[in-house]
């Protein structure tokens, strides 16, 4: 039996989209590769979007781990963690790692994920500035709770922003979040919901401010506070930025890749070179950059597929739902939940009880939702969304979820009893 | 166990009050024999004091009953002072007592000395009593219920007797299951009691004259005219035979709008039918010929002699529980007391010295219409209105609103806040049935106790008490110092018998010495019982003895004037009564059971004339007349001929925008007894668009504010409304505000909202302590509404966390199915129940539906309803 020449497959970022790919690289071809993974942080694979609640103490690292150094040594990849890749040889097909690592590739992934958003106010280089990227970061703001210092600041009201300052709550720190815009979680909430989670934030003990401006974050030796455009002062012990992310291009960029926002990729998940594709975060598909989990898992899902050659898939930007993990806070975000002109809007609210449903129709289908207070049908407006079912007949009834099971007809069943 | 009698219409039944606060029929009531109706049956939910006028109020104040007596007093006495007596009137009711009316009548006839007294029975009875005065001499109906047990032909002419007189309809089909007895009925609708006839004449509204002429031209023709009895027994056959015309059923059929071979089978079968029965009521009086009508059926009645024989004659069923008692003390203003007469300068001069009457009055006094139109005009500056609801109960309503509203003194006595009651300077809470003591003469001159079971609540008193209280008052101390309810009565029996010797039919004068005792133990009694006479009353005027002069009846010529001109409107509007109301729903509007068989006042209109107008099915309809005009709710029907129209009388301001179609319905007169026409006034109808649709439950609150058409239908847990935009809702920050005024929730409930503006949908419910305190759901198209039973069901219930959010879809998971209209009040079942039974157990009959879903087994009102049901059922398709 004649075992053919593997072919050498690198994989640059050891996040959650690359093993994604690589996953379902191994289930389409487990032979066909010799696979390289590099990794920047010393860790094997861990569910990045698990750091909310590790930050909240709800979980730990170990347990948000999904693919440890066995993993790798049992499916045969070499895992080089810890040494980030610092160039691109595309005429050789070698990638250079940072301590001296070179690896020939035959096929090349880039998964290089992004970068926090650091605003460049004057003080942002301070000690105690951090962003809420990954597991150092994490550690970083445990170590500030634990090291007693009482006051932090989280610039950034988005999702990313609203579970660290609710971890950094958790773990006692007295915390104020700043918001540029007037709501918070603009992308994801309409005012009502909005509205409605700031208030559950305060009761949580947070201190929320929307329309806050950083000015300068203060500090001599270490960061000591944050003034606001308004001449307004709060102190901080730790900054956390959240304000945003954007994709990691440096590599690709430098290699020459054709680069927008993003690693420019085609429907196949390739990039301008052939022999070199691209997944997650750091990539621009079609003019869209990505940031959350479920189209980076379609993605990698097409890229499996051409570079093991089993089918030509082509990657369809998807409508993708958003929660905010904070435990007690239920919320889910979807699609167009704005409205342009030509679509229409529906409303549900309980005020007392902090919840909302708002649903943006458009030519008789749904294409927005956002859900706040009580998300347990979000699963059944997502797929109502993703599959684009006519709704005029139920258009009605749309806002209280999926139709119960059918009810018995009374007339028969007060028949039955007698 | 407190034997009473019921309060409702002129049947009489009696009623058992129980001290667990059940109310059943009175098994031993010869009215009634153990049966009730629908009405009858909830009474028990009437008895309740939410809502009752408790103190009086003077100017909107409470006041003390001294007060408020003594102002009455001093202003009926300067009024009659500065302006004469016939510038003050007392307008009474058929709901009154015969003591209540029999003080009234004394003080307003003989003290204050105006015949300035009127009831509404002149709305009801007043063509009969009319007519019957001028056939027999007095007013007096000559048979008894038995003839309805023994007659062979019943003929009912405007009589809904299924919906308005149930008891007796039941007494007439059990007769009819067991003899046989053949059922006529003559009426423009094609009602539940046509329904349930051998044989149905829907002659044009206002043509029985026409109809009775022919029929009596055809027994002259048929000789079926008893010259034996005519030559002993009365006058005026020939003219009357004259005034008739010629014997010509197809010029009968054309005046009537009939169909000829109709109009001959009821000849032929009230001819050749001895035992025959024409019953009548007030398809007959509310007209501006009813007296004439009433003539016309009795003339036919004299001609053969069937009168005051088992089974045969002339029957007038009365429309409230005491008319008649009214009329027996003269509580008509064109009557004395006790049948006694104005123009009888004997009759006169004894009651004068029976009452020690200072100032009896030589004249009778104004009609209810021409009562209101002189307060309009302000020769009456002082009225008091006892237990009646003139701002919504006579015709032109509005015009009697303003004039009370000039009017310099109006006193209301009643239970319940009523529309009139707004508008009263003074207003007397009154004690309500099961509070009342006194007795009341039912359709066949039967005398019941209405016995009290209850306290009055608060300060509530017995209407005789307050006219004896301001005859004391002004001055009359002696003649009207009774201190109970039985001396009243021993005074208006004792008056019977004065000088009566025969000469008055109307003698009680046995009971003119009855003690409290026997008062109170007073046996149902039929007059008349003079004094040293043992029986009961029984039929009369069987062998002649008519109280005239001559001892004989008079046939009264009753040409025929035709229709009245119609003007530019095409069609006729109609009103009357529904199954399960009552007069201005101030008792039965407060049950909620009544409420499901017709829950809003609609238009019932051939869908012929509705297709010609562009009225669609539940569209609204603006319904006008001469008079003004209301918005109705269309109901279309085969039951209406085309050109005539029907609208119920009940709905009053306080359960609808559009008020009373009292509003609408004109005012001409009978010119003999000035009972107006109400179920004939010309008019239009145009379709109105509907702009939005609402249903707003709330656990509170009685007639909304001006913002839409709204219909309040009370149920279970409080107040159910039907809106209806006449006006596109209204946009942006103006609908929450429009919203929250029609919520009316408290400060500080919760509210749940859901809009989708796209439809023009807005969902609100406000939450008060964890239970519904109303919902609100408006919506462009009535599709978007959700149904009524689900969310009616959860009104005032706690709300569970989790259903919160589905509250607001307005089918709440708890199994409760929306049912349609309610068929049968006495057991709650739906007509949707009803059809369901039938399809699925295949059932037959109306019986088999009762012993499967108790439909119909209590008062039996519905079985025509039930009948139709299973007709329809039964259609073959296509």
């Amino acid at each position: 039996m004649i075992t053919p020449k593997r072919r050498n497959l690198v994989i640059v970022g050891n996040g959650m989209a690359g093993i994604r790919a690589l996953e379902d690289i191994l289930t389409r071809a487990p032979l066909a590769f010799n696979v390289t993974v590099f990794g920047a942080e010393p860790h094997g694979n861990y569910d990045r979007i698990m750091l909310s609640p590790v930050l909240a103490g709800e979980k730990t690292f170990a347990s948000i781990v999904t693919h440890d150094r066995d993993w790798y040594a049992r499916n045969g990849i070499a895992l080089i963690a810890g040494e980030p890749v610092v160039a691109i040889d595309r005429a050789a097909r070698t990638v250079f790692g940072a301590h001296g690592t070179t690896c020939h590739y035959d096929v090349l992934l880039l998964a290089t994920g992004s970068n926090p958003v650091i605003i460049p106010v004057p003080g942002h280089t301070l000690p105690g500035v951090i962003a809420f990227r990954d597991i150092a970061d994490v550690e970083t703001m445990l170590d500030a709770a634990r090291a007693g210092r009482r006051n932090a600041v989280v610039i950034g009201g988005g999702l990313l922003g609203l579970e660290a300052a609710n971890g950094l709550a958790r773990n006692g720190m007295t915390t104020t979040v700043l918001h540029l815009m007037p709501t918070l979680m603009e992308r994801q909430l309409d005012p009502v919901s909005a509205a409605m989670l700031e208030a559950d934030l305060v009761r949580r003990g947070l201190t929320v401010l929307t329309g806050a401006n950083t000015k300068a974050i203060l500090g001599t030796d270490r960061v000591e506070a944050v003034e606001l455009t308004d001449g307004t002062i709060i102190p901080a012990d730790l900054v956390v930025m959240a304000a945003g992310v954007r994709p990691n291009i440096a590599l690709g960029k430098a290699a020459g890749l054709a680069c927008g926002r993003g690693i420019q990729v085609d429907d196949g998940m390739r990039t301008s070179d052939p022999a070199i594709y691209a997944v997650g975060e750091c990539v621009e598909h079609r003019g869209a950059v990505f940031g959350l989990v479920a189209p980076l898992w379609d993605q990698a899902k097409v890229a499996a597929d051409r570079i093991t050659g089993v089918a030509a898939t082509d990657y369809v930007a998807a409508v993708a739902g958003t929660r905010l993990k904070v435990t007690g806070i239920d919320m889910f975000s979807a699609g167009d939940f704005t409205g342009d002109a030509g679509a229409e809007v529906l409303t549900l609210r309980d005020g007392a009880r902090g919840q909302h449903r708002r649903l943006v129709l458009c030519g008789g289908r749904l294409i927005g939702a956002v859900l706040y207070g009580d998300a347990r049908d979000a699963g059944w407006y997502f797929g109502l969304i993703q599959d684009g079912t006519a709704i005029a007949a139920q258009r009605d009834d749309l806002l209280f979820g999926p139709p119960a099971a059918p009810a018995v007809d009374a007339s028969v069943q007060r028949e039955t009893v007698e | 166990m407190i034997h009473t009698a019921c309060p409702y219409c002129g049947v009489g039944c009696g009623v058992v009050a129980r001290p667990d606060g059940a109310i059943s029929a009175d098994i031993a009531h010869p009215a009634n024999r153990g049966r009730l109706c629908s009405k009858g049956a909830a009474l028990a939910q009437t008895v309740f004091d939410d809502g009752r006028l408790l103190h009086p109020m003077i100017g909107g104040k409470r006041a003390r009953w001294d007060d408020a007596l003594g102002l009455i007093a001093a202003k009926f006495r300067q009024t009659v002072a500065e302006h004469g007596p016939d510038s003050v009137a007392f307008y009474v009711s058929g709901q009154c007592l015969t003591e209540d009316y029999y003080v009234a009548n004394k003080l307003m006839k003989g003290f204050i000395g105006s015949g300035n007294i009127d009831t509404n029975s002149r709305l009801c009875m007043a063509s009969s009593v009319a007519g019957h005065v001028r056939a027999f001499g007095e007013d007096v109906v000559p048979g008894v219920y038995e003839d309805w047990d023994e007659a062979d032909l019943v003929v009912l002419v405007g009589s809904n007797a299924a919906w308005c007189h149930p008891v007796l309809h039941q007494r007439l089909l059990a007769a009819k299951a067991a003899i046989g007895t053949k059922i006529i009925v003559l009426d423009p609708r094609r009602t539940a009691t046509a329904e349930a006839a051998d044989l149905h004449l829907p002659l044009a509204a206002g043509s029985d004259v026409a109809l009775f002429n022919g029929l009596l031209a055809f027994l002259k023709a048929s000789g079926k005219v008893n010259r034996n009895w005519v030559a002993e027994h009365t006058t005026g056959l020939d003219a009357a035979l004259d005034a008739a015309g010629p014997d010509d059923f197809e010029a009968t059929a054309a005046a009537c709008g009939l169909d000829p071979e109709l109009v001959e089978i009821f000849f032929e079968m009230f001819a050749r039918t001895e035992r025959v029965m024409t019953v009548y009521s007030q398809g007959v009086n509310q007209s501006s010929v009813g007296t004439d009508k009433v003539n016309a059926i009795i003339n036919c009645h004299l001609a053969t002699g069937r009168i005051g024989r088992p089974g045969m004659g002339p029957f007038s069923v009365t429309g409230q529980p005491n008319a008649m008692g009214g009329r027996e003390v003269g509580g008509l203003a064109n009557q004395l007391a006790a049948h006694m007469k104005f123009d009888d300068p004997g009759d006169r001069a004894a009651l004068t010295a029976f009452w020690n009457a200072p100032a009896l009055t030589p004249k009778p006094g104004l009609k209810a219409v021409e009562l209101f139109e002189a307060i309009e005009a302000g020769r009456v500056k002082a009225v008091w209105i006892v237990a009646t609801n003139p701002a919504d109960s006579l015709p032109r309503t509005d015009r009697v609103r303003a004039a009370l509203a000039r009017c310099p003194f109006v006193i209301v006595s009643d239970c319940w806040p009523t529309d009139t009651a707004a508008l009263a300077d003074v207003v007397l809470p009154a004690s309500a049935w099961g509070e009342k003591d006194g007795t009341v003469t039912n359709s066949e001159r039967r005398i019941s106790r209405q016995r009290p079971f209850r306290p009055a609540p608060g300060e509530a008193r017995a209407d005789w008490w307050m006219f004896a209280e301001v005859g004391r008052r002004m001055g009359w101390e002696a003649e009207f110092a009774w201190q109970t309810p039985a001396a009243v009565f021993r005074e208006h029996a004792a008056l019977s018998g004065l000088e009566n010797n025969g000469k008055r039919v109307f003698d009680i004068s046995r009971f003119a010495d009855l003690d409290d005792a026997g008062y109170d133990a007073l046996q149902p009694v039929r007059w008349p019982a003079q004094a040293g006479s043992a029986d009961e009353g029984g039929r009369q005027f069987g062998d002649g003895g008519f109280p005239t002069p001559d001892q004989r009846a008079r046939l009264v010529p009753t040409p025929w004037r035709g229709l009245p001109a119609r003007g530019s409107r095409p069609l006729i509007l109609n009103t009357g009564r529904i199954r399960d109301q009552w007069h201005t729903m101030t008792r039965t509007g407060l049950v909620p059971s009544l409420m499901a068989h017709t829950p809003e006042p609609v238009l019932t209109i051939h869908p012929l004339d509705a297709a010609a107008a562009g009225i669609a099915e539940n569209g609204l309809v603006r319904l006008a007349t001469d008079e003004g005009e209301v918005v109705l709710r269309a109901d279309l029907r085969h039951t209406v001929r085309r050109g005539e129209v029907f609208a119920p009388m009940h709905w009053t301001d306080l359960f609808a925008s559009t008020g009373p179609v009292g509003r609408v319905v004109g005012a001409r007169l009978d010119p003999v007894s000035g009972q107006p026409e109400l179920k004939a006034t010309p008019a239009t109808v145009t379709p109105v668009a509907s702009l939005f649709h609402g249903l707003l439950l709330r656990r509170t609150g009685s007639a909304l504010a001006d913002v839409c058409h709204w219909v309040r239908v009370p149920v279970e847990s409080g107040q159910l409304y039907r809106l209806t935009g006449l006006r596109a809702l209204p946009e942006g920050d103006d609908l929450p505000r429009f919203a929250s005024l029609l919520l009316g929730a408290p400060a500080g409930a919760e509210l749940l909202e859901m809009t989708d503006p796209g439809r023009g949908v807005l969902r609100v419910a406000a939450i008060v302590d964890g239970a519904l305190e109303a919902c609100l759901f408006l919506a462009r198209d009535a599709p978007a509404l959700p149904g009524e039973a689900g969310l009616t069901a959860m009104l005032g219930g706690i709300v569970a966390d989790g259903f919160r959010p589905r509250l607001l879809a307005g089918r709440p998971d708890c199994g409760v199915a929306d049912e349609g209209p309610r068929v049968c009040a006495c057991y709650g079942v739906s007509r949707n129940a009803v059809r369901h039974a039938v399809v699925t157990h295949r059932l037959n009959t109306a019986a088999e539906v009762g012993v499967r879903l108790r439909a119909g087994t209590n008062c039996g009102s519905c079985l025509p309803e039930i009948e139709e049901i299973l007709r329809d059922v039964r259609m073959p398709v296509g």
